[in-house]
């Protein structure tokens, strides 16, 4: 009965706050469309300009870094076993094909969760604390339209361009394998790629880039949005938007990797 | 209770609202926290033009009956009209429209930190009007101004005293030049002179404009040369509502406790005090 009680509450609990991130998502979309550059006085578009520089700029080195050492650390790993069956040259078609399709998304989504998604769920419990999101509405201005809004178009634009210097840093870090143990010159390596890529992999990486940056945006700001008690809230809340991020990211990247292997081979 | 020390100040009968629909209405207002009962069938009505000062002890819930009038609560029982809107069904939609119509000053000052104190009241007017940049940062002087602050625009709000920022807080507040104002506990931490001064500026905000103005307010001298009506909230019910003489010569011995700033169970020593006073 008490397991029951708990799987019980532990389901409602869930739908709950599927049901508000679904709120949210969709007055997100209704106010998104406000913020055009053309409309009013185009503080919106400043506004997302500015989080642009925060959200993708700021990221770009670490992401390389690390998309590069996932590259790396993939080619060596294949390397490994392909050299047994002397199937080396499969390490550009592994290598090339993971990381457009998966690793590039998902190392991207997780820098940015690691930078952006904490300093977003940061800043709007604590605006939530301070009284601040009560005064933005008290003036007639709603948090979504005001905070989240630039904030999610930012990252509609910029997770997809980090992820292209993602894909092509782990990339050129598979070619640093392969010009040490495969005599392939950089260049030879690079075209050899490009063949071997299909649209397919490039749409599913973006898209999935899509996907992955409305998880981390709305999950982040929900977070911040529903903090409770006060500074210490704060905290926790960055720890749980962070943690659920990542769950969710993971989540909808097997969903959508199913959803490709079945539907566009 | 002793006898009255009841001043003998006779206020001119101020225009009474009879006939008149209230501007805000507040029918049986029900507040939990948990199992907590904060406001307990609060009603009130306040009318256009009027200044309703609201008093009570601290944690009286005056702050929670204000939230719900502005519509940053939803009621969970009972209701809030302002204006005709029924804030417990109306769409987020209708709420933000009916805001530009309110000016509000939070306890905390609640600025925003990552903006100028210029910033912090141009915004309202940048969002909503349609001025030019230049008459705006004009504007942004003069409501700084009115509230007795200078050479402040460029500060961030963490730079300001505690007092300065609450009174950074009512220019922004009065930014959008409000039908409705809601001030909560405006001069707490400000200086006799200054506070002196921000009742001088809603007198006449309301001579002027004949602004609706809530206050919420533990200054007791302010509080009964700005009002109109006051009302007073005590364990989450409404005790008294009325103009200022029905106030103070209202019988209720919790009431008068608080007008004349009674302790509680006045002992030996606290009597003492008050005879000296
Ligand atoms: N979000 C909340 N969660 C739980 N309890 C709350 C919440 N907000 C207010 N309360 C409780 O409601 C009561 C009334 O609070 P409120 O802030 O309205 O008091 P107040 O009359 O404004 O007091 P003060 O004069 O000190 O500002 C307090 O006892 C407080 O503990
Ligand atoms: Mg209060």
């Amino acid at each position: 009965m008490t397991l029951l009680e708990s799987v019980g509450r532990f389901s409602i609990r869930q739908a709950e706050y599927i049901g508000r991130l679904a709120i949210q998502f969709w007055y997100c979309l209704r106010f998104s469309v406000r913020a055009s550059p053309f409309q009013g006085r185009g503080l919106r578009w400043q506004r997302t300009l500015r989080q642009m520089g925060d959200i993708g700029v700021r990221s770009l080195p670490v992401l390389c870094l690390v998309s590069g050492a996932t590259g790396m650390i993939m080619a060596l790993q294949a390397g490994a076993e392909l050299r047994r069956f002397g199937a080396m040259e499969a390490i550009v078609t592994m290598v090339g094909t993971t990381m457009t399709r998966e690793l590039g998304p998902l190392m991207a989504a997780i820098v940015v969760i690691g930078r952006s998604g904490s300093a977003i769920s940061a800043e709007v419990a604590t605006m939530a604390v301070t009284e601040e999101l009560d005064a933005l509405r008290a003036m007639a201005l709603d948090p979504i339209d005001f905070v989240l809004v630039p904030k999610y178009l930012a990252m509609l634009v910029m997770l997809p361009c980090l992820t292209v210097m993602s894909v092509f840093s782990g990339i050129l870090a598979g070619g640093v394998f392969a010009y040490f143990t495969l005599d392939l010159t950089l260049l030879a390596y690079l075209s050899r790629t490009a063949e071997i890529l299909l649209m397919r992999d490039i749409v599913s990486g973006l898209v999935k880039a899509v996907i992955f940056g409305s998880i981390i945006v709305h999950v982040s700001c929900l977070e911040g949005f529903t903090v409770s008690g006060g500074p210490v809230g704060v905290g926790h809340s960055t720890t749980s938007a962070v943690v659920k991020s990542i769950f969710l990211v993971v989540l909808a990247d097997l969903l959508c990797t199913t959803f490709f292997y079945f539907f566009w081979r | 209770m002793t006898e009255a020390t009841g001043s003998t100040t006779k206020r001119s009968d101020l225009p009474r609202q009879a006939g008149r629909d209230p501007v805000i209405s507040v029918r049986d207002l029900k507040v939990r926290y948990g199992e907590r009962t904060v406001l307990d069938g609060v009603s009130l009505d306040i009318y256009q033009g009027e200044t309703m000062v609201i008093l009570g002890g601290s944690g009286s819930g005056k702050t929670t009956l204000l939230r719900h009038m502005e519509g940053l609560e939803r009621p969970a029982e009972g209701s809030v009209t302002v204006k005709g809107v029924d804030l417990g069904t109306a769409s987020r939609t209708t709420l933000t429209a009916l805001r530009r119509s309110m000016g509000v000053s939070f306890q905390s000052a609640a600025m925003f930190n990552s903006m100028t104190v210029g910033d912090n009241v141009a915004l309202p007017l940048l969002e909503h009007s349609t001025l030019a940049e230049s008459t705006i940062r004009v504007m942004v002087r003069i409501k700084l101004q009115q509230v007795g602050l200078t050479h402040v625009e460029d500060l961030y709000p963490t730079q300001l005293s505690g007092g300065m920022r609450k009174r950074a807080s009512l220019a922004r507040a009065l930014a959008l030049d409000p039908e409705i104002l809601f001030f909560d506990e405006p001069s707490a931490g400000l200086d006799p002179v200054i506070a002196a001064g921000l009742d001088d500026l809603i007198l006449h905000l309301k001579s002027a404009f004949s602004i609706t103005i809530v206050v919420v307010t533990h200054e007791l001298t302010s509080a009964f040369l700005i009002a109109d009506r006051m009302c007073m909230i005590y364990e989450g019910k409404i005790l008294a509502v009325g103009t200022v003489d029905e106030i103070r010569s209202n019988p209720d011995p919790r009431v008068q406790q608080f007008i004349r700033r009674e302790a509680d169970q006045p002992s030996e020593a606290s009597s003492r005090y008050i005879v000296g006073a």
